[in-house]
């Protein structure tokens, strides 16, 4: 037994404590703004990435609540981008939320809860820890979506959401049962050296891993299970859109990781064939669908499925012949993958809220009509994430592209080639609506002549994500050898 | 900081000054830093072509700089007698194309000036990268530029014909960049273009390799069957669009044949060269034909374009010197004319709004100077001796002769096809009688113009009467790239 290791777990104890404490000092305040929430949300969020980035590289992988929890480098980065990816999205969330309603001490506290739930999946080793973070995250998602009460879009997407969300849970925790059934534990890596020894049920232990997979499909939002990406992401606030789309997908990416990889790796070859095809549904349903779409946040949800698409072939590449060799490299580079993709929805999605005002959305395309007119910078950063969406060089899109590429190619695996070609294929699909974006702001006359008012803050904030996502591009090489480092790390326990 | 940096880097600082800058109330100012910008950008070329050894095939200035180690990229610059003269060949159109611009584009002048000067930088990057993923980048950052440039300054069809250029272009170089990360693996890491020429390859692979490039540069160049964007985006570009276009992004194509299909897979080339030559003797008759009934003239410059590439593509897969040299020299010199021939129709354009040949007849009663520099560019354009177009022509024939001479008569058909579409869209325009009162009214090109066309008019006669120069610097490396791929690369 290892002890209990209290050090383990101080970031998520410091987000529960700073969620009750954001609740209550709500309640004592009368500022309509809610100021006081907000900033000490915020910088509760910054103490969290504070520590969780501080050093997140140092010592080895400690244990903590009796093996429960887990802390490693991985664990750490996903936290930490994850905490930062939140408090981009309250910046660029905060002057929207008042007009819809929205503007509440629930929200933050929410928010915060959120953020713990994430925590608490980046750092589990045990099925009931990822489950328990899954649900922490999930249940203050669909309160957020629902938030806006009188809208009758918000509801039903957070009627879908909350359906198809429990749905989701149900398989995943019916997969961890048949794996518990099989190996007759719930600790990670004892699973791991269970289903290493061959000591076990094959039968069982493969039915239950298609459940996991599946489970892990609703959540990243892979086709098929991809369903409520589109309803959810156009329905609900876009405030509660980013919080979806954003930080939860470290969170997913983080238990992928830790229940296929650390946990299951032994079955590499099985699950690996489930991600190779739902890969290439994911590219060819949402690029396929993206292009249909009138409304900007619909067809992002699809991008997103097409991007999702990319991750997966990442994570598929990593063992070949039942050789872990290439495991490293083929998971860094799905792990950079993530990290631009959150980078530049980030941006777009803030930029859609940058755009709003008092009844008035801006979700659809034609919103941004002859925007390189009204508002040049605002466009050009559009464009800049646009073109890094479509993977264009010297946006960091391109470069995560190439990473997920150069991990299939270099496994010279000729089915795993032609899934490269396959890709660019489909992400050339790709370029044509988000090409058809930039078309919009650049090519076309202004409709909407109303001037963009926004404070000095946010509209600093979306300027620095594009040159984020611009700049990161040519410069990616720390964050790209950070991620791999975490991962090797995370591959040698 | 490099000669090379220098040459990519002070465009691209200009350029992106000017969108920083750039309001429409004052567009004075926007044309002035322009103009010093391309100047300036020109000037810093000099020296490359002042200082350029000719006795050594080695790359030259060439840079070095560790830009993402965990891929093992570099930031590796470098020319040799292949490439030295895109350099100043860029950033010298790119002054003409300022100057053109000066008084025609009236809206977001800052934009237009910047796009065109970041487009310059970035296509040098193609000319000098040596690292494959460094070239990679440039080749595909040259069409957010281009794309903005078609799609805003326009014409009428300006969306289809901005989108048609880039997905085309993106389907062919997608595949190429799948080719060089395989070469990256294959060379056990290394995105060195200079490794991969060494590094001996299969066949099976070579042909992979050889037809993914083949899709990104066929786009590019553009070879028939794929040419069909090439059309739309000339005649809706603007005439600056136009002008580079046709002088200089037609050449990335090209010159990515030289420094990748041939050298990395020369075997498969050779195996593979009646492809090639099968699509460029379709380009030089096909499209010769169909050049000689368009009405519109931007169209019919376009179609000459293709066909003329037709040829750079044959010299390239003759396999000899003269074939060789031939197809670089035709490239150079048809930058200068194909540059000249849109600059033409811009002209006429700015005047009348309209490109149909029908609307015009006996411009040069009205016309007189201008009508003399678009005679000359004709001449050119069909190869007149003593003009810039002949020299490539003829070295390109003399080497397909060398090579099979069935293939060398049927290119010299060009001859006679340039000669007749070009001369009869001349005869339409320029001479007869006036044809109605637009060209009773045109005014003759003021110094601007003069200016423009004259210097365009010098590049073409001096390369056409001495292009020593021009293929003195190809000479050592022509020869090594022969040499190089006369070799097995098979193990």
């Amino acid at each position: 037994m290892t002890p209990m290791n209290w050090p383990v777990v101080y970031p998520e104890l410091w987000l529960l404590v700073a969620g009750c404490g954001v609740l209550l000092i709500d309640l004592f305040t009368s500022d309509p703004e809610r100021g006081p929430a907000y900033w000490c949300t915020q910088v509760a969020i910054a103490v969290f990435v504070a520590i969780q980035l501080g050093d997140y590289n140092a010592g080895t992988t400690a244990y903590g609540m009796s093996g429960m929890v887990v802390v490693d480098p991985m664990g750490r980065l996903l936290g930490g981008f994850a905490g930062l990816s939140v408090m981009l999205t309250l910046a660029y969330a905060r002057p929207t939320l008042a007009s819809r309603d929205m503007q509440k001490g629930e929200f933050y506290m929410l928010t915060l809860f959120v953020l713990l739930g994430i925590s608490v999946m980046c750092s589990a080793n045990n099925f009931l820890v990822v489950y328990l973070g899954l649900e922490v995250m999930s249940l203050s998602l669909y309160a957020l979506t629902a938030m806006r009460r009188d809208h009758a879009l918000a509801t039903e997407a957070a009627m879908k959401y909350f359906v198809l969300g429990a749905l989701a849970s149900g398989f995943l925790l019916y997969g961890l049962s048949m794996i518990y059934g099989a190996t007759g534990t719930l600790e990670i890596p004892k699973v791991f050296d269970h289903i290493a020894n061959f000591r076990i049920n094959r039968e069982v232990l493969v039915f239950g891993v298609v459940f996991v997979v599946a489970g892990l499909g609703f959540k990243l939002g892979a086709v098929p299970f991809h369903m409520w990406v589109p309803d959810v992401y156009q329905g609900a606030p876009t405030a509660a859109t980013l919080l979806i789309g954003g930080a939860p997908k470290f969170a997913a990416f983080a238990i992928t990781i830790r229940l296929l990889v650390e946990g299951m790796l032994g079955l590499a070859v099985d699950w690996q064939q489930m991600l190779v095809v739902m890969a290439v549904a994911s590219l060819a349903v949402g690029n396929l669908a993206a292009i249909a779409q009138s409304n900007l946040k619909r067809m992002l949800a699809y991008s997103t499925i097409a991007q999702t698409g990319f991750i997966l072939l990442g994570l598929a590449a990593g063992v070949v012949g039942g050789n872990t060799v290439s495991a490293g490299n083929a998971y860094s580079s799905a792990m950079f993958y993530l990290v631009a993709y959150v980078l530049t929805t980030l941006g777009t999605f803030g930029l859609i809220m940058y755009l709003s005002r008092q009844g008035f959305e801006s979700e659809q395309i034609d919103d941004l009509a002859g925007l390189s007119r009204r508002a040049p910078w605002v466009a050009g950063v559009m464009t800049v994430f646009m073109f890094s969406l479509a993977g264009l060089p010297p946006m960091v899109g391109f470069f995560a592209k190439l990473a997920v590429i150069q991990a299939l190619v270099t496994t010279n695996v000729s089915g795993n080639i032609v899934l490269a070609v396959v890709a660019v294929m489909f992400s050339l699909i790709g370029a044509f609506y988000y090409l058809r974006v930039v078309k919009v702001m650049w090519f076309d006359e202004p409709v909407q002549t109303v001037p963009i008012v926004r404070g000095a803050g946010v509209s600093a904030l979306l300027a620095l994500n594009g040159v984020a996502v611009f700049v990161f591009g040519p410069l990616s090489g720390g964050l790209m050898a950070m991620c791999r480092d975490a991962i090797v790390k995370a591959l040698a326990n | 900081m490099g000669l090379l940096s220098l040459a990519i880097w002070l465009p691209i600082a200009f350029g992106t000054l000017l969108l920083a800058v750039g309001r429409d109330e004052n567009a004075g100012v926007a044309r002035a830093i322009a103009l010093v910008g391309a100047v300036a950008s020109f000037l810093v070329t000099i020296p490359v072509i002042t200082r350029f050894d000719v006795s050594t095939a080695a790359m030259q200035y060439a840079e070095k700089l560790e830009w993402v180690p965990r891929f093992n990229i570099h930031y590796a610059l470098g020319v040799d007698g292949l490439s030295m003269w895109f350099v100043p060949l860029t950033a010298f159109i790119t002054v003409i194309v300022v100057i053109a611009a000066w008084q025609v584009i009236e809206q977001r002048v800052a934009s237009y000036m910047g796009a065109f000067l970041i487009l310059s930088g970035l296509m040098i990057g193609v000319f000098t990268a040596m690292d494959g993923l460094l070239f990679y980048v440039f080749f595909e950052a040259t069409l957010i530029p281009m794309y903005i440039i078609i799609g805003v300054w326009g014409g009428p069809k300006r969306v289809y014909a901005a989108f048609k250029f880039f997905l085309y272009t993106l389907a062919g170089s997608l595949l190429m960049l799948v080719a060089l990360v395989y070469l990256y693996f294959k060379s056990g890491g290394s995105f060195d273009v200079l490794v991969w020429h060494k590094l001996p390859l299969p066949m099976d692979v070579q042909t992979l390799l050889f037809f993914a490039f083949f899709a990104a540069f066929s786009v590019k160049v553009p070879m028939w069957p794929v040419h069909t964007w090439l059309p739309d985006a000339h005649v809706e570009a603007p005439t600056g669009g136009s002008v580079v276009l046709a002088a200089i992004m037609l050449k990335l194509g090209a010159y990515g044949f030289l420094r990748f299909s041939l050298p990395i897979a020369p075997d498969a080339s050779r195996e593979y060269a009646w492809v090639i030559i099968a699509l460029s003797l379709i380009a030089v008759l096909y499209i010769g034909l169909v050049a000689l009934v368009q009405q519109d003239m931007k169209k019919l410059v376009a179609y000459s374009s293709i066909a003329h590439m037709g040829f750079v593509t044959l010299g390239f897969f003759m396999f000899n010197t003269l074939g060789v040299e031939g197809a670089i020299v035709q490239m150079i010199s048809h930058g200068f004319v194909s540059g000249a021939m849109f600059l033409c129709i811009g002209v006429l354009y700015d005047r009348v709004h309209s490109r149909e040949i029908a609307s015009y007849g006996g411009v040069a009663n009205t016309m007189p100077k201008f009508a003399a520099f678009a005679v000359l560019f004709a001449m050119a354009n069909c190869g007149l001796p003593g003009t810039a177009g002949f020299v490539g022509e003829w070295m390109v024939i003399l080497g397909a002769v060398k090579y099979n001479f069935w293939i060398a008569f049927l290119a010299s058909t060009t001859l006679v096809f340039g000669a007749a579409y070009t001369l009869w869209m001349v005869k339409r325009v320029y001479f007869g009688d006036v044809a109605n009162e637009h060209v009773r009214e045109l005014q003759d090109i003021n110094g601007r113009e003069f200016l423009m066309l004259g210097l365009l008019a010098v590049a073409v006669l001096a390369m056409g009467l001495y292009p020593k120069p021009f293929t003195d610097v190809m000479n050592v490396s022509v020869a090594e790239l022969l040499k190089h791929v006369a070799a097995s690369k098979l193990n």
